[in-house]
């Protein structure tokens, strides 16, 4: 075993609410970013494989390019911003309630 | 047909998609004429890097340094190298060539390459951080058994490294007998000792500053390469897209998504190999430990998936400038029959356009970024395999955490050799072998045996290591016999009339069944190990989300 089962200081850290807050409030937002990414991924691939049509509309009247271009690139564009998104909240807020958690812990 | 010939070596190596296009003949490139700026460029690059290698190797000194370059690479230094790992030869030649072949399917394709990225930092990049030390070994063996997960997970890691090494091998020969016009297996062979020399003597510095002087040259190379394009077209999107209607032979209809994946089901299991295979590669997940702590990892994937969008978008725009400037363009023809097989093979838009747009120099800086590329990935793959066998395999379950730092430093350059001389070897021996079905085997297995255990051991608290053993067997036999089963084994290298699994990835099925088996049994485990394991799963939960203990975890 890597470490034995319940080791005081974890029990420490279960206890601080300051860890269920940091546990709770980072997890819904992995949550919902991962679902944003993969709902809107998955939906593409459902137009893409059941209803092609939609894409192959032209942007407007007189282009050549058609509405899938522009959509494509927001998924990887938006999918992209989501990860800073991310990366902000838990560089920020969370990494610094990890770091209070720690010191309360180590002390 | 040498065209889904390159196809199949070049782009296999990571767009297991590919297979399906490229599945067809296999037939012998020919040599192209010696290529003296592409040779000079790349030797400098091979000196340069050499160079680093000999500076890194001065500070090598731990087995961490050689692991994780002693967790002493920022945030965006690693970015970079983990997008160079990511997009190797394959997205330059294989994206774009799909691109240019079919349209707004080769994007497609492409979306489908990016969307892992962003999954990765919200569910596993933090716990990998968090539970890891050197492999992903550890994360799956911190409350199970020790030399049962680790012995397990160490030979899934080796299957992948290896056969990813086989293709990116063959990718090397055949793009290098193409580009540089030398022998298939001088190039085979020059890939292989460059490899060791990265590895054995620099370890992850060396790799990791290969893969970011890579990744530049190659955002570099892309970003020239599409401003000379926009140029051609008075830098319009629009003027792009209708020239190339008119230039390509299915007209409008490359404006949308075509047949390539008219199969919901193939379309479904393709995203889902590539979303988890991603995720559970060993190289990709070293990386997390090159950072020195969790801000810096996720900096750097919000980096690297910046880093790959980008790259991605550009490739895009090549293969579609690439329609009209190379599609047009008789001397990029065989025999200067427009429409006809291009000349080198149907992977090879984008370096005819680098010809086309900048002439021999600027394609020569190309094929040389093309081969570092290659030798780049190689590097990450090897230490990799290395640190599976030495760190995984001999220290933790031969010595059993007895063997001193020295020890398992001379165990990991040993492995690297072997892998090397083993690379060179499987290399040549796979030059005219369907590659098609490694990369599928590749993907499935990172998906259907890495993958399941990876996640299940860092979010359900009702894992055993029996499940977790039932679970990771189920998914590689059944990833190994789906594909077997598929059109690029059954048929193409068998024979066979018609493939007994009609689609070419296993993953949704291999994968799930993983899953189910590991569950089940887990949920059926009452023996005490079991509870033991089940238990000490609250503290792994709050290291996964803290941190805290990682540290001196690591010191170990």
């Amino acid at each position: 075993m890597h470490s034995p089962a319940n080791t005081p200081v974890y029990e420490r850290v279960r206890r601080n609410p300051k860890f269920q807050e940091l546990v709770r409030q980072r997890s819904r937002l992995a949550l919902i970013l991962s679902a944003i990414v993969l709902v809107g991924y998955y939906s593409f691939m459902m137009v893409v494989a059941f209803a092609p049509d939609l894409l192959h509309k032209p942007m407007s009247d007189d282009s050549a390019l058609s509405v899938g271009f522009p959509i494509g690139a927001a998924i990887i564009i938006l999918s992209w911003l989501l990860t800073g998104v991310y990366s902000h909240f838990a560089n920020g807020r969370f990494q610094d309630l990890t770091d209070e958690i720690t010191r309360e812990t180590l002390q | 047909m040498t065209g889904r010939r390159i196809l199949l070596t070049a782009a296999a190596a990571t767009l297991f998609a590919l297979p399906a296009l490229a599945a067809g003949d296999v037939g012998q490139l020919e040599k192209q004429p010696v290529n003296l700026s592409a040779i000079a460029m790349f030797l400098a690059f091979v000196v340069m890097t050499l160079g680093i290698t000999y500076w890194a190797a001065s500070r090598t000194r731990s087995t961490s340094d050689f692991y994780t370059a002693g967790g002493g690479i920022s945030g965006f230094q690693n970015g970079l190298a983990i997008a160079g790992d990511y997009m190797s030869a394959a997205t330059l030649l294989g994206l774009s060539s799909l691109v240019f072949a079919k349209g707004y399917d080769g994007f497609v394709y492409t979306i489908s390459f990016f969307v892992g990225w962003p999954i990765i930092l919200f569910l596993l990049a933090e716990r990998l951080r968090n539970l890891g030390h050197f492999t992903f070994a550890d994360i799956a063996s911190y409350r199970l058994d020790q030399g049962k997960i680790r012995t397990f997970a160490a030979i899934g890691s080796l299957t992948v490294v290896c056969f990813y090494l086989i293709v990116q091998m063959v990718g090397a020969g055949q793009l290098i007998k193409l580009l540089f016009g030398l022998d298939y297996n001088v190039a085979v062979i020059v890939v292989g000792v460059l490899m060791v020399v990265y590895v054995t003597f620099g370890g992850m510095i060396a790799t990791t500053w290969v893969q970011i002087i890579k990744a530049v040259l190659l955002l570099g190379a892309g970003v020239i390469l599409a401003f000379l394009a926009l140029s051609r077209f008075g830098f319009s999107l629009e003027a792009i897209a209708q020239s190339a209607i008119a230039s390509h032979k299915d007209g409008v209809k490359i404006m949308g998504p075509g047949t390539l994946l008219a199969d919901p089901v193939s379309a479904v299991s393709l995203s889902l190999g590539l979303l988890f295979g991603t995720a559970a590669l060993p190289h990709i997940m070293m990386r997390f430990f090159t950072v020195p702590n969790a801000r810096e990892a996720r900096k750097s994937v919000f980096y690297a998936s910046g880093f790959i969008g980008f790259f991605f978008l550009i490739v895009c725009v090549l293969g579609m400038a690439a329609i009209t400037i190379v599609g047009t363009d008789p001397q990029f023809f065989e025999g200067g029959k427009v429409g006809g097989k291009l000349i080198g093979g149907g992977n090879m838009p984008v370096m005819h356009l680098a010809k086309a747009l900048g002439g021999d120099l600027f394609l020569g800086f190309l094929s040389a970024v093309a081969f570092a590329t290659i030798l780049a990935v190689v590097s990450g793959l090897a230490l990799a395999g290395a640190s599976a066998i030495a760190h995984d395999l001999y220290a933790r379950v031969i010595r059993k955490g007895e063997a001193t730092e020295r020890e398992e430093m001379r165990v990991s350059k040993i492995a690297s050799l072997v892998l090397g001389v083993l690379a060179v070897v499987l290399g040549i021996a796979f030059e005219k072998q369907n590659v098609a079905f490694l990369v599928g085997l590749t993907f499935g297995v990172a998906a259907s045996v890495n993958f399941p255990v990876l996640i299940l051991s860092m979010y359900w608290k009702g894992l055993t290591t029996r499940g977790a053993l039932a679970g990771g067997i189920a998914g590689l036999i059944s990833a190994v016999t789906l594909v077997i089963l598929s059109n690029a084994v059954w048929v193409v290298v068998l024979n066979n009339p018609k493939p007994i699994f009609p689609y070419e990835q296993p993953a949704l099925f291999s994968m799930t069944l993983a899953f189910i088996v590991t569950i089940i049994v887990s949920k059926l485990d009452s023996s005490a190990s079991a509870r033991a394991e089940r238990e000490a799963f609250e503290d792994q939960f709050v290291r996964s989300q803290t941190g805290i203990g990682a540290a001196a975890a690591a010191k170990h």
